[in-house]
């Protein structure tokens, strides 16, 4: 790749928006759990689940001011890098993301204020409605942006005249092929990572036997709703799979490394690991699991469409990066697969009693804490490298969305905007890990709520110890 | 052309207006009291300025979000036009606005303080600086081709008199944010405030004064559009009621009233505003290109009105909840 301002704005776009998913992750599958222990103490009034609420919500806000920080350069790049994508798509894909920042940014970011240093100036029940609601925004933008992103891998619902689209109908346009699975997909990614973040911190607690009791509640909430999370997230990810196999031949083709075509009603051998050479057109050396193709894509041997190979298409019409789509697709699965397996093995220590026996099943889940964001960032590449040449797929080719900016000006931005991210990555580890050493404040009393209380109490955010 | 060829633009620019006026005061407040935390004498008259953010600055944020996907909706031309020019001004604003936002969270679980003080208080002052000069580019015109495509060098915006509207700009976020911190704060800290916000108007003042002397003056179509259109009674009206609106801020916090200065300043931005919005409209990228040009299709428009403009009131009536849900003083943490 050469300095030229489309590789530069690809490769800002590529990094802020690797940067960025880093954080919506925790805050939107987090939320979920919020509410389910918040709920659970204003059913028992056991004070532990009072704590655990406020305990996890430090770890919370601290992502949230990174999620929305970093949420502002990706919304405004679209002007600043693809002006010519934003005046082609605009009136669709703008359309999209006006909804989300009216219907669902608003919402999660007023009622943070009230979920986060409310509890003592409103009652219980207004506050765990924040709670739902912050949590009700944090998804509704999941379903806004995955919609818009669906929209280009398949756009539907219009027509390209002169390279821009005109809208015949909205709601095909939002209900594209892509949407439904590719949101539910997001959705169980958020969830998934983020109970594994606090049954893995919740396990650390566990290992080091600090506050035992407060952490094996965490845990147990965590697992039940793993076993309905990670099976289903492997089941969907299946559908996504399909999904691509019907409509992007040349994602398909990347992710399994396949250079030659397959004919219809032929079986064929599923690659395991193999070294891909993008020059040669063909994989150096490959491991197979024999007639596994067609089981994994439709669970049957037999293929019932081609799977079209890379060669079949000339250089510029397919991506190019074919080892990292095909490994990054091989990252993704191999997780899914490891978090439903220790999901499933916990389940059988809980269900014999002995679930903080074995420090390899706690290691297991500390281990499992980053995994997710892994499975989550290779998901995207797969997704955004394997659409390439194209941004809307088959119809606006990524060098014809490019902005055409002097490359010294994207350089200046990508440069300064890359060693504040990584500062701002730092910190956020130590803050985290600072939090999470400090531990649970067991002495808090939950809110009283009497009239008094809330007129003498200042506008505070809890800036002592007493968060 | 048909009506609605006419109404839709109009319709969006005005409710692009009145996202953009909320950002300006809201923001405008918070980023008003980063700049002031520079100069507070101490940590815990930080704390107290910070805190009186605490709830509110996301959201207040958040509407510069909105303003930015409806524009995108509404206007793709302008949205990808006008983020082109003002490449540099945008980065300089979201460099900003990024540290601001980490601080808050960092400094609350630092023990060293120090750097996230800074990085509040200069981030807030560089994101006040980077929208100022995009406003003072605006004002100025970008340079387009027939399309509507931006076609000037990256240092157009970079401009005496865009430097004079950028610091007017910080001017008005200082006497903002110094205002809403006489209504949130008490005894000393608030004498303070009354102070910095009679130096504030001041300055505000004198920096609007030039700026409007400067804009017939130095701008051929502005003049015509100011002196000899249809509106010149309305052109004529906006400075006296500045200068009255001025005035009676004035007074009231030489009266140390607790929140008709925070009132008077809402109706200066108001004023302001609806004075801008008079200036460039029908123009949504200053000098050439019209709402009606850069407008996405009327069945965009119309569908993105009907949910946006349901929401709405929606909106205005949860943020009027959280403020009133958090009314009242800030007080020292009983530490
Ligand atoms: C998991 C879903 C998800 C994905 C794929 C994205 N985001 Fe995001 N984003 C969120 C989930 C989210 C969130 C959870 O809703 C955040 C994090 C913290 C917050 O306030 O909202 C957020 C914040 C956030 C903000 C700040 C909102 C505010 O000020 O309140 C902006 C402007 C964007 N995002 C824009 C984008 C763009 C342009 C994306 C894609 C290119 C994108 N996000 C991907
Ligand atoms: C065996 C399990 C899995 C399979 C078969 C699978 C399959 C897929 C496929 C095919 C895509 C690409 C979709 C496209 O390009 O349109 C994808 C994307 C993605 N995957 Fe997975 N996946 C699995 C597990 C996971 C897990 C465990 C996570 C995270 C916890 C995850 C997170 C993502 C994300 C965030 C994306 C991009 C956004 C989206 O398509 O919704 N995946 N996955
Ligand atoms: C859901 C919201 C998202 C949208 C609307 C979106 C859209 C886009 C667009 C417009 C581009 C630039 C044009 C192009 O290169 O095709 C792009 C590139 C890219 N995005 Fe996404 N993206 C989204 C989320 C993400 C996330 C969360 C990640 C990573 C974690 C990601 C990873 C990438 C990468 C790696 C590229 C560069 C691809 C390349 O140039 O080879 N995207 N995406």
């Amino acid at each position: 790749m050469t300095l030229d301002s489309v590789s530069l704005s690809r490769l800002q776009f590529a990094l802020t928006a690797i940067f960025h998913m880093l954080w919506p992750v925790l805050t939107t599958g987090m939320a979920i759990f919020l509410i389910i222990v918040e709920g659970l103490w204003l059913r028992t009034r056991n004070p532990d689940y009072y704590r655990h609420a406020r305990f996890w919500a430090k770890l919370y806000v601290l992502n949230f001011g990174i999620g929305v920080a970093s949420g502002l350069p990706m919304a405004f790049q679209f002007g600043m890098n693809w002006a010519p994508f934003s005046e082609a798509v605009g009136d669709f894909f703008g359309t999209i993301l006006g909804f989300e920042g009216t219907m669902a940014f608003m919402l999660e970011a007023s009622f943070l204020g009230i979920m986060l240093f409310g509890w003592e100036r409103v009652p219980p029940l207004v506050h765990f409605m924040s709670t739902v609601l912050v949590a009700f925004g944090a998804n509704l933008s999941t379903f806004w942006i995955l919609t818009a992103n669906s929209w280009l891998q398949t756009p539907a619902g219009g027509q390209f005249i002169d390279g821009k689209f005109i809208v015949k109908d909205f709601f095909a346009a939002i209900g594209n092929p892509f949407m439904r699975n590719s949101v539910l997909h997001m959705f169980f990614a958020t969830l998934e990572t983020s109970l594994f973040v606090i049954g893995g911190i919740s396990a650390w607690y566990l290992l080091k036997k600090r506050h035992e009791e407060f952490f094996k509640k965490s845990l147990q909430i965590v697992l039940a709703m793993a076993i309905a999370v990670a099976p289903l997230q492997i089941f969907i990810g299946h559908l996504s799979a399909e999904q691509v196999y019907h409509y992007q031949p040349t994602k398909l083709a990347a992710m399994e490394a396949q250079w030659e075509t397959i004919p219809a009603g032929q079986a064929a051998d599923w690659s395991l690991l193999a070294l891909p050479n993008d020059r040669a057109g063909r994989n150096d050396w490959e491991i197979t699991i024999p007639k596994a193709l067609g089981l994994l894509l439709e669970l049957k041997i037999k293929l019932s469409e081609p799977v079209q190979g890379l060669n079949t298409w000339a250089s510029a019409d397919r991506p190019h990066l074919v080892g990292l789509i095909y490994y990054s697709f091989r990252t993704m699965v191999a997780i899914g697969l490891y978090l439903a397996t220790l999901m499933a093995v916990s389940v059988v220590q809980w269900w014999r009693g002995q679930l903080d026996r074995y420090r390899w099943l706690l290691w297991g889940w500390i281990w499992a804490a980053p995994m997710g964001y892994l499975a989550v960032e290779t998901g995207w590449i797969v997704r955004c490298v394997g659409r390439q040449p194209w941004t809307v797929y088959g119809q606006i080719r990524t060098v014809d969305a490019a902005s055409n900016l002097p490359p010294a000006e994207i350089l200046i931005s990508l440069v300064g905007i890359t060693a504040i991210y990584l500062f701002f990555f730092v910190f956020a580890l130590y803050f985290g890990s600072r939090i999470i050493r400090k531990g649970p404040d067991l002495t808090l009393h939950p809110p009283h709520n009497s009239v008094l209380a809330v007129q003498h109490l200042p506008n505070q955010r809890p800036a002592t110890e007493s968060i | 052309m048909e009506p609605l060829q006419f109404f839709l633009p109009q319709l969006w620019f005005f409710i692009l207006g009145l996202f953009l006026f909320l950002y300006v005061l809201l923001d405008g407040f918070d980023l008003g009291v980063g700049i002031l935390s520079i100069t507070a004498s101490s940590e815990e008259r930080r704390s107290i300025l910070m805190t009186s953010l605490g709830n509110v600055w996301d959201a207040n944020e958040t509407w510069l979000v909105l303003m930015g996907g409806s524009l995108f909706g509404a206007f793709p031309l302008a949205y990808g036009t006008i983020l082109n020019a003002l490449y540099l001004p945008a980065v300089i604003m979201v460099v900003g606005l990024l540290f601001r936002a980490v601080s808050f969270e960092f400094r609350e679980n630092a023990e060293q303080k120090f750097l996230w003080n800074y990085a509040f208080g200069v981030g807030s002052f560089l994101a006040a600086l980077g929208q100022g000069f995009a406003l003072g580019a605006l004002f100025e015109g970008i340079q387009v081709d027939g399309a509507g495509h931006f076609v000037g060098g990256m240092f157009d915006w970079l401009t005496w008199r865009s430097l004079l509207v950028s610091l007017t700009l910080v001017q008005a976020y200082v006497l903002v944010g110094s205002t809403y911190l006489i209504m949130k704060t008490t005894g000393d800290l608030q004498k303070t405030h009354f102070r910095t916000a009679k130096i504030a108007t001041i300055t505000t003042f004198l920096g609007a004064v030039f700026i409007t002397v400067s804009t017939p003056v130095l701008s051929e179509e502005l003049r015509v559009h100011v002196f000899e259109g249809d509106l010149v009674y309305i052109f004529q009206m906006i400075p006296l009621v500045g200068a009255w609106l001025a005035w009676s801020l004035f007074r009231s916090l030489q009266k140390a009233q607790d929140i008709a200065p925070f009132i008077w300043t809402v109706a200066l931005f108001l004023l302001s505003f609806i004075g801008l919005g008079f200036l460039i409209f029908p123009y949504v990228i200053p000098p050439k290109i019209t709402i009606y040009q850069a407008a996405a299709s009327p069945s965009s428009l119309v569908f993105m009105a009907l949910f946006v403009g349901f929401l709405i009131p929606i909106l205005l009536a949860y943020t009027l909840f959280n403020y009133a849900v958090f009314r009242g003083k800030v007080v020292a943490a009983e530490e």
